[in-house]
């Protein structure tokens, strides 16, 4: 149930795009209005969660500390994993948020006999996790070439680089087959390992068809059903200068395509997705361990009521007299 | 994996597991020996929590407030407000699993909701189910779920299943730190009289008497006055300490546990020594006589109320700066959260090291140093005689806290010290120690006896890394700088690997410490007889 | 061929089996831990449940003496003694390797010929039985003692003044309890 409500949501939402195009010939919904509304709601939910996470302070200074704190000045400090200025946070979150070095982490340990199996599943997690993302990123850029005038010479290079296998033709782009594999992990792992299946929600596997059904339309339309590439760029200026055209024979696939992205678009402000804006905010990862150095401050520190140390001699002065202890009162 | 997996059916008769349901709909059972007594009306009255009264954990009827739910949901909206990381892990978790595997009651225990994503999930799918558009409308398809009493009940067994080590944090790509979610928890039950007896004790003793055990005044400075006997015994040496002497230059706090419990006992008379030694212008407070803190682990304004008193009494005192002992969460509340409560403690000095001047430069607002960093500096400078032959009986490794290891980062100094006062030292496995250190089981107020067996599953990770050094390099003492562990360990080592002691790292400092005056030591700290001394006192 | 030469051949497979079997009294999610991370350190519980099974089973087929067998006993038992598992449940595993043994002698088809060393190898098995039950009692008894020492530990020093104190009030120079 787990896997199969978010798959046929996802079979629902490519038929619909079929269905809408071929059928009810509403290019223009689904090339112009939809786009348009899936960034609008995709630039307001995001502003809203961060919004929202800014609105709720970071009352105390909690990082994780993963290395030797700066104490002694002969003792060295792990500036990397327990970092107390801001420049070696910066560096701390750079390799957190490029290189994920806390899944990283998972593999540190060394092979031994006992049970023999497979070692190293969360190896495999950390490397799908790094394949997947930046194959994301990198397919993202690529298809600037879509939103710029002539192809800008940075997209050229990544074209080229991400090509040089000189697979096929057109080119095989690496990152299309990492990612479509990156996810086939990220999908069979979460329905293989039992623990992992235990915890995974609708919501867990939902994107992840999501994301292939992108990928899947993506691939098909450069490699086997090829569309017509100058309308579609047509399409596309058209989308980023506000003056929307919708040509005239454009395969439906594209208008598929184009829909499963916006619906990511506008689910991801609203989902789990929002991982990627909310790792800049980790306190316990983006704060200097200097708590001890620099005083940190707590916006909504309130005055509590204590026990005095005039109450606990009151208490006890007899006693403390008796025992010698000095007293403030006689 | 295939080999394993292919299972013959005729195999199958042995099969206990349960059915196997879906976690959110699998109810909580409460066992014998996993669980804590809960808290006295009395002690929460003490200090004004609400809605004390007496029930147990395995009555049906908990004999919640009418409008309990009303008060979560309410306190969960406030708490959301208030920090940040409660408001962010709510939302971010993916679910990769890097933290299943992670915490030492899963690996001990096997409850598949000892995962710490799925410790917070407990808390996530209430909060998804009411405070979220998704959870509102998709309910079960977005993992939300409604506010119930089984609900309620999970929580309290599994808020009170974690010790806020943070070990999942260091795994975790996001740093989602299940400590913050366990204190949420924690928090919002307290605000339903849903506390442990063994942290509601301790918090109201702590509140009225100034320390967890409830000693008051006079029975703290005999309990030292004892200690001194020891020393004297031991030493020859006459050692007269101050209380809440006003001038002195440094006031002493350390967790209270250390003046009664064994073997805590030791490593107090170890700091007496040591300070005596140094001639130290220090003094003891009776008023700011707990450097623990079991208000933390109810809710945050019981403690800052708590920890307040350090401040009050070094600002009463006239005292230049504080010195810490040996404790775990102590360290995290101090280091992360006492200046910002209760500073800023501008009436102090930036701490600086009498003997050595060292300044204590990360200290400098906070104004409290750890006696790790005290210690090592005087070693460093040589300012202490020391005889590490006297601990030549001992095979030590050191066990890192969770606290002064993921809140603080208090790696090298007390590995330094054992170095300096140690011939034997050996690290366990590099995957057990330092940042990936595994918790003693026991913490967060979990340290009650009628939870032994919770411990001991929780402990087991601890363990098996100690009895892998004990076998291999035949370790027979597991140093570490946590009254808690001292505490806790001692039972830990008891079950899993008899024939290790637990010790505090100024114990062995005292032990090796050679005083002015002193006369030739035949005995170590615990009065017993020195081994090797016996043999080569005619060579 | 003697029974214990044919055994040892299947040796990998009995245990792996056996093993599993074991691993099938956890709940799914966690038997995968179980067996797949075999870091010692990591998985201290599936690591010292597979090498004292390991164990154990050697020293059946080598024909060991019953204390070889109380250290692999003991490190399974004292874990499996406070886990959620009924006393019964924590030592059956060592019964179904008769079982095992019995089938993989179906496999080969010549049961008959080893019936009387298989009957005395099966005595053995129900020997340990009967050992893990008391290893498995003193464990349950021992939490029992760490409750109370524990108790004496955290408030030693006040027993011990306690005691000192009815020293100075009765010093009878030589008194018998």
């Amino acid at each position: 149930m787990k896997t199969l409500i978010p798959f046929f949501a996802v079979v629902i939402l490519v038929l619909l795009a079929l269905a809408g195009v071929n059928m009810g010939n509403q290019q223009f919904l689904f090339g112009v209005i939809i786009p348009y509304a899936a960034v609008t709601v995709f630039i307001a939910g995001i502003i809203y969660r961060v919004v929202k996470w800014g609105r709720s302070p970071v009352p105390f200074s909690i990082p994780t500390t993963c290395g030797q704190q700066k104490s002694l000045p002969w003792i060295k400090q792990n500036k990397l994993e327990n970092p107390s200025t801001t420049l070696w946070v910066m560096a701390r979150m750079a390799l957190e948020v490029f290189f994920f070095r806390s899944l990283f982490r998972n593999i540190k340990t060394e092979l031994r006999e006992g049970p023999k199996l497979t070692y190293g599943s969360d190896k495999w997690l950390w490397m799908a996790g790094l394949a997947f993302h930046w194959s994301f990123l990198i397919i993202l850029i690529r298809h600037f070439r879509f939103f710029a005038q002539g192809v800008p010479l940075p997209i050229h290079i990544i074209e080229s680089l991400d090509s040089f296998l000189q697979i096929g033709i057109p080119l095989l782009y690496i990152t299309d087959a990492l990612l479509l594999g990156a996810v086939t992990f990220l999908f069979a792992r979460r329905v293989y390992l039992p623990s992992v299946r235990y915890i995974s929600l609708p919501a867990d596997y939902f994107p992840l068809f999501l994301i292939f059904g992108i990928a899947v339309s993506g691939v098909l339309m450069r490699y086997f059903v090829r569309v017509d590439i100058v309308s579609v760029k047509q399409l596309t200026m058209g989308l980023v200068s506000f003056t929307p055209v919708i040509p005239k024979g454009i395969s439906s696939i594209f208008y598929v395509h184009l829909f499963l992205i916006s619906v990511l678009f506008a689910y991801f402000p609203f989902s789990k997705l929002v991982h990627m804006a909310g790792v800049f905010m980790s306190p316990t990862r983006n704060m200097p361990n200097d708590s001890r150095e620099v005083r940190h401050i707590n916006p909504w520190n309130y005055p509590v009521h204590i026990h005095t140390y005039d109450e606990y001699e009151n208490d006890f002065r007899d006693k403390m007299k008796a025992a010698g202890i000095p007293v403030e009162k006689e | 994996m295939a080999k394993f997996s292919a299972k013959p059916k005729d195999l199958a008769k042995i099969r206990y597991t349960p059915p196997k349901t879906e976690w959110t709909e699998t109810p909580v059972e409460f066992r014998e020996h996993m669980f804590c007594h809960s808290a006295k009306p009395k002690d929460l009255e003490t200090v004004g929590f609400p809605y004390g009264r007496a029930w147990s954990a395995k009555d049906d009827d908990w004999k919640l407030p009418d409008n309990w739910e009303q008060i979560i949901l309410q306190g969960m909206k406030d708490l959301l407000g208030k920090y940040r990381s409660f408001q962010l892990f709510m939302d971010i978790c993916v679910r990769c699993g890097a933290c299943a595997d992670k915490c030492h009651f899963f690996i001990g225990s096997g409850d598949p909701k000892n995962m710490p994503v799925l410790r917070a999930e407990l808390l996530r799918s209430v909060y998804r189910g009411n405070f979220t558009l998704a959870g509102k409308i998709l309910r079960k398809l977005a993992g939300a779920r409604d506010l119930t009493v089984g609900v309620l009940k999970e929580w309290w067994y599994y808020f009170y299943q974690c010790t806020e080590c943070r070990r999942c944090s260091v795994f975790c790509p996001y740093g989602i730190d299940t400590a913050e979610i366990t204190m949420m928890g924690r928090e919002l039950m307290n605000m339903i009289g849903l506390q442990l007896g063994w942290i509601g004790g301790p918090v109201a003793a702590c509140y009225m008497k100034g320390n967890h055990l409830g000693l008051e005044p006079h029975t703290i400075k005999s309990s030292i006055e004892f200690f001194l006997d020891d020393i004297e015994t031991l030493t020859g040496i006459k050692i007269e300490p101050s209380f809440n002497r006003k001038g002195a230059e440094i006031l002493f706090v350390t967790p209270s546990g250390d003046l009664f419990a064994n073997p805590g006992t030791y490593t107090a008379m170890g700091y007496l020594m040591l300070f005596h030694e140094l001639g130290l212008d220090y003094t003891w407070s009776t008023y700011a006589s707990e450097g623990g803190n079991f208000g933390f682990f109810t809710s945050n304004e019981m403690a800052k109320r708590l920890n307040s008193k350090i401040y009050a009494e070094a600002k009463r005192l006239g005292v230049k700066w504080i010195l810490g002992g040996e404790c775990g969460h102590m360290w995290r509340v101090l280091s992360q959260y006492m200046d910002t409560w209760n500073g800023p403690a501008d009436f102090m000095e930036v701490p600086k090291s009498p003997i050595t001047g060292t300044v204590f430069d990360n200290a400098k607002s906070m104004k409290m140093v750890h006696i790790a960093e005290f210690t090592a500096d005087l070693i460093k400078h040589n300012k202490l005689k020391l005889d590490k032959s006297r601990n030549d009986h001992l095979n030590v490794t050191f066990h890192d806290s969770c606290n002064t290891s993921r809140g603080m980062g208090l790696l090298e100094e007390p590995r330094y010290i054992i170095n300096n006062v140690c011939n034997h030292f050996h690290e366990m496995p590099e995957n057990t120690i330092r940042e990936k250190t595994f918790c003693c089981g026991s913490g967060t107020g979990l340290n009650a006896s009628e939870n032994m067996e919770l411990r001991m599953r929780g402990g087991f990770p601890r363990a098996n890394a100690v009895k892998y050094v004990h076998e291999r390099y035949g370790v027979n003492l597991l140093a570490n700088v946590c009254a808690i562990d001292r505490a806790t360990l001692s039972a830990s080592m008891d079950y899993w690997v008899p024939g290790v002691g637990v010790a505090g790292v100024h114990e062995l400092v005292g032990n090796a410490l050679i005083m002015k005056g002193e006369k030739e030591r035949t005995q170590d700290m615990r009065l017993e007889p020195l081994p090797e001394k016996e043999g080569s006192e005619n060579v | 061929m003697k029974l214990s030469n044919l055994l040892s051949e299947k040796r990998p497979a009995i245990l792996e089996r056996w093993f599993d079997v074991v691993l099938e009294t956890y709940p799914a999610d966690t038997k995968n831990f179980l067996q797949k991370q075999n870091n010692q350190f990591a998985n201290p519980v599936g690591h010292t449940i597979h090498q004292g099974m390991e164990s154990i089973l050697n020293g059946l087929l080598s024909g060991s003496d019953l204390q070889e067998f109380s250290t692999p006993l003991d490190n399974i038992i004292r874990i499996r003694a406070v886990q959620d598992i009924a006393a019964s449940q924590a030592v059956a595993f060592i019964l179904s390797l008769k079982k095992l043994i019995r089938e993989e002698l179906e496999k080969s088809q010549r049961m008959d010929s080893f019936i009387k060393e298989l009957s005395l190898l099966e005595d053995k098995i129900d020997t340990l039985v009967l050992m893990s039950f008391d290893i498995y009692m003193q464990c349950r008894e021992k939490i029992y003692d760490l409750k109370a020492n524990e108790t004496k530990r955290l408030t030693y020093r006040l027993l011990q003044r306690a005691n000192l104190v009815c020293e100075v009030e009765e010093p009878g120079p030589q008194q018998n309890d």
